[in-house]
């Protein structure tokens, strides 16, 4: 996915997580926990519609790369090559 | 209408489900109320005919008003209406009367149409009605997101100052009236977080557990063999809870907390618990929470999260008698055979009613939480 896209994506997902979030005044490197204040749930969550909007299998293990937003787009960029 | 906790005052009445002529039966949702916590389903403990609705939607009711007629089967005959919910105004200081039956499961069936309180307030204000909406909030609720742009909305979907004023009233009470005694215990969690971490490997993101399932699993189950410390504070002193009702401490966004119950927590396996853990926490922030859980716990369990503090001194929720916290997992040096290593642990604390246990009762219970989860297998 190009990076609008997964960005799209994912503001789709937290708009339903965290419905004040504005990810355009939000850095890329920032984490998505502290900025959004969001909790092991909100994690969960995040990932399995991730996972469930996009098709591709996240082991747990790779859940510390989707904690930024700039992790999810390089964690989604990787896969289309 | 019904008092959904002893800080309770009055609620609005959102929303009818049910229309006069229609039957209902025991546990049926027949109506949306907006409270301090957040908009609650109510339930309904008669089973009839709905008669006649009393109140008009948007109307703030006091507590033990009358919201609906409803003709109980025998006296379909006669005029003889029962008030929808029969429980009445509390006293400061009593038991939760009655009881009310058990919820229908909420994980089978069904959805009813889900509302965060931000958007119905905002629907409301735009007129708009919400059944032609599609959600996509958690769980597909209807979120400020699906709405067209109004008044600017209110951050997180509750009226935070009455939520404030909810949380001082019970823990005012509680600190007035409870003699708390404070207990606190380490807790090794590797074999437990080992567990959920195989369990985990083979499973898609929607099914993986989180390390409070396990933790919540073994206090229920310690819970279970500790009955002096699940149940209520009441004029005539303790009343054992009628199962192990575990209130789930949920924090909103915005500010705020609620802890409804997950019933009979000690008799669901650790998927089942995950799962009603995510049901109740999508429920608590989304809107949908029903009035039965929100006064059915028998004791309250709180866990601080991966981003929490290291351990908690929590304050009893009254009536209950006892409340359980788990703070943040950390790595520490940890003495395993006689050799320092480094170890994932978590404190425990405990926070008991002086009135209806000692220490030594509650030391109990931590201790036989630790030893739970110390064979993880079983849980």
């Amino acid at each position: 996915m190009t990076r609008d896209e997964t960005v799209a994506l994912v503001a789709d997902i937290l708009s339903g997580i965290a419905p004040e979030a504005d990810l355009s005044a939000l850095p890329g490197d920032a984490d998505l926990r502290e900025a959004l204040d969001l909790d092991s749930m909100d994690i969960v969550n995040f990932v399995a519609a991730l996972h469930e909007r996009t098709g591709r299998p996240i082991p747990e293990a790779d859940t510390p790369k989707l904690l930024t937003l700039d992790g999810v787009v390089a964690y989604f960029e990787a896969d289309a090559r | 209408m019904p008092s959904l906790g002893a800080d309770m005052e009055a609620g609005t009445l959102v929303e009818w489900k049910v229309a006069p002529g229609d039957r209902v039966r025991r546990g049926d949702i027949v109506a949306v109320v907006e409270t301090q916590k957040g908009a609650i389903e109510i339930e309904i403990f008669e089973a009839g005919v709905v008669r006649e609705l009393a109140v008009a939607p948007g109307s703030r009711v006091p507590v033990g008003a009358l919201l609906a007629l409803v003709g109980t089967e025998g006296a379909m005959q006669t005029p003889a209406p029962a008030a929808v919910a029969p429980i009445g105004p509390q006293p400061a200081v009593s038991l939760p009367s009655a009881s009310p039956p058990p919820a229908p499961q909420p994980l089978a069936g069904a959805r009813p149409l889900r509302t965060t309180p931000a958007a119905r307030r905002r629907a409301g204000a735009l007129g708009i009605a919400l059944d032609g909406l599609r959600g996509t909030g958690v769980d597909g609720a209807i979120c400020l997101a699906d709405l067209p742009a109004g008044a600017p909305p209110r951050r997180g979907g509750f009226d935070p100052l009455g939520m404030r004023k909810a949380i001082a009233a019970a823990m005012g009470r509680s600190k007035r009236e409870i003699p708390h005694y404070y207990l606190s215990q380490t807790v090794d969690l590797a074999p437990a977080l080992e567990r959920i971490e195989r369990l985990n490997a083979g499973r898609s993101p929607p099914e993986r557990l989180l390390p409070a399932a396990i933790m919540l699993r073994a206090a229920a189950l310690a819970v279970a063999e500790t009955p002096e410390l699940n149940g209520f504070w009441g004029e005539d002193g303790f009343r054992p809870g009628d199962g192990v009702h575990v209130g789930w401490a949920v924090a909103l966004r915005g500010g705020g907390l609620v802890a409804p119950a997950i019933r009979h927590a000690d008799r669901m396996p650790l998927d089942a618990l995950m799962t009603a853990m995510r049901d109740l926490v999508a429920r608590a922030r989304g809107g949908g929470l029903r009035g039965s859980e929100l006064t059915d716990a028998t004791i309250t369990v709180t866990s601080l999260g991966d981003r929490g503090a290291e351990s908690v001194l929590p304050i009893i929720h009254p009536p209950q008698v006892a409340i359980l916290g788990f703070g943040r997992i950390v790595e520490r040096p940890w003495v395993v055979g006689g050799t320092v290593v480094p170890r994932r642990v978590a404190t425990l604390t405990l926070a008991g009613d002086h009135r209806a246990s000692d220490g030594h009762r509650g030391g109990l219970l931590l201790a036989r939480i630790d030893a739970l989860l110390q064979r993880p297998e079983t849980l």
